[in-house]
């Protein structure tokens, strides 16, 4: 706890908190992610609904669930207590901007695509965890899901935060192992390649869902 | 050529300031950056005004000192290089300038573009030096380093501490200059016995100073005119991890 105190007091130590809860949501969305793609299994939802009941009776998970919970809510409070640090820093703005000569619009707006992902998990936990985790008759997932992406706006709201979190880890990811301090010449064509997969493909991926039931509503 | 210049003027620390434009003329493409406005603030004093104040020391960009703004870079849109060894051919002829001081909380500014970068000081005075009797010359080649690593402690200790990375900073982070610093003497065998406490303690007097933090946007990088790179901030969290870890 000392440790964890010590390195939380200094902004290098804030950064590697919110490097380390943002690497471990990372493995969520990969996990989280296999199981949706059962959606797409010609069979009327059985195996999806098998997965979504283990997952949310299985009492293996269940601390795995609030260590997520954990991560999330300290990689948001962190990141936003280091943007707010950060913008202390400078009270007179520059006159002239010329911030896309040297770093990407992705780096420079960490903040706010963040802040829509974390309006989306809000949305998110609403419509799917809440009633599969609280209600009193467990519904089918399968039906909820078919269910919930076929109103256009709740298709096209999911398909924009999920577009925020690829660009999100567009900057992210990467910059997770500069923050530990492995990024160096010989593991950055690994990391950037691994970071495609994880801004890119898994991002499409989640988007092809909503995609997918809304056009095929039966 | 003619140009005109939009610059941040402020008599002292505690008044207000705002920008005034100033016209430029007759400047030679040939001038640097400095020169011009060694120019325009004889035009100034001939006509009773008050000069331009900016730091400038070595024109050689070896000092450190001339750090501004320049159209909302620093050290202008050149790279690698500080605003002295910036000439006047980079610029087009009706242009307009915008000059501005360094604008961060850890660098109040003084007056007109001049900024106090005495928290720079007092990072390295954390911790950037090593403590040991230095006693006659020791003998060549004694202590064995690797010629990459010596390389690599020389690019970093090319850092002429001018500021232009926190000024280019969207959080005013000091890292890179912090970086250079803990990096170079982090691989050198003379910096080894006290790389733990260095590494914390002048990380926590840059947070004391009340720069931000880094999120990696590179800004720094591109902007440093030693170009120096963000492997030396990659090295810097290495360190401060095993420090605070072990
Ligand atoms: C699925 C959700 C999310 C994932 C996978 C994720 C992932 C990441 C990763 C890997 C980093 C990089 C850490 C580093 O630079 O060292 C990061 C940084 C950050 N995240 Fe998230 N994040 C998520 C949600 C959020 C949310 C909801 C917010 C809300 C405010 C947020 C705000 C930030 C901020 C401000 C940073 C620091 C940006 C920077 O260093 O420039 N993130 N995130
Ligand atoms: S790291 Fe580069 S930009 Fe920063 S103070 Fe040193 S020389 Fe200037
Ligand atoms: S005047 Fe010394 S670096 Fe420019």
């Amino acid at each position: 706890m000392d440790t964890f105190l010590s390195l939380y007091n200094s902004s290098v130590g804030k950064k590697f908190v919110v490097a380390l809860t943002g690497l471990f949501i990372c493995s969520f969305l990969v996990v989280h992610l296999t199981i949706n793609l059962f959606l797409f299994k010609n069979d009327g939802g059985q195996t999806y609904d098998l997965y979504a009941h283990f997952m949310s009776t299985n009492i293996f998970i269940r601390p795995i669930e609030y260590i997520l919970a954990l991560g999330f809510l300290l990689h948001i409070f962190t990141s936003a207590y280091l943007w707010w640090l950060n913008k202390q820093a400078r009270s007179v703005p520059y006159k002239a901007k010329a911030s896309s000569e040297n770093s990407t619009l992705a780096s420079r707006t960490m903040f706010v695509t963040g802040s829509i992902v974390f309006i989306f998990l809000v949305v998110h936990i609403r419509t799917f965890f809440v009633p599969t985790r609280f209600a009193d008759v467990e519904p089918s997932s399968y039906e909820m899901v078919k269910f919930a992406f076929r109103d256009p706006l709740y298709v096209l709201f999911y398909v924009i935060a999920i577009s925020l979190l690829g660009y999100h880890l567009r900057h992210g990811f990467q910059s997770a192992f500069q923050t530990f301090g492995i990024k160096d010449k010989k593991y950055a064509p690994y990391i950037h390649f691994i970071g495609g997969i994880f801004w890119l493909l898994i991002p499409l991926l989640y988007i092809a869902m909503p995609v997918y039931f809304y056009f095929n509503p039966y | 050529m003619n140009i005109t210049l939009n610059v941040w003027r402020q008599p002292d620390q505690k008044s207000q300031g705002q920008f005034q434009s100033y016209p430029a003329t007759g400047i030679s493409p040939d001038m640097s950056f400095l020169e011009m406005l060694d120019a325009v603030n004889t035009m100034l004093v001939k006509k009773g005004e008050e000069p331009i104040a900016f730091d400038h020391d070595c024109r050689e960009g070896i000092c450190g000192s001339c750090g501004m703004v320049i159209n909302g870079r620093p050290h202008g849109p050149e790279r690698g290089v500080a605003t002295c060894q910036l000439y006047m051919r980079h610029f087009k002829e009706g242009d307009t300038i915008t000059l501005e001081p360094w604008r961060a909380n850890a660098f109040p500014v003084l007056k007109d573009l001049v900024v106090d970068r005495t928290s720079f000081d007092r990072i390295i005075q954390a911790g950037g030096y090593v403590s040991v009797d230095t006693g006659g010359v020791p003998d060549a080649n004694c202590i064995p380093i690797p010629k990459v690593k010596a390389e690599e402690a020389m690019d970093a200790a090319a850092c002429i501490g001018c500021g232009a990375c926190v000024a280019a900073c969207k959080n005013s982070s000091a890292m890179l200059f912090v970086s250079a610093k803990v990096s170079q003497l982090a691989l050198l065998p003379q910096g080894d016995a006290e790389r733990k406490q260095r590494v914390e303690r002048m990380i926590a007097q840059m947070d004391k100073e009340g720069f931000g933090g880094c999120t990696n946007t590179l800004a720094c990088e591109a902007e440093c005119p030693k170009k120096i790179p963000v492997t030396h901030i990659a090295r810097l969290n290495r360190e401060f991890l095993r420090a605070k870890l072990t």
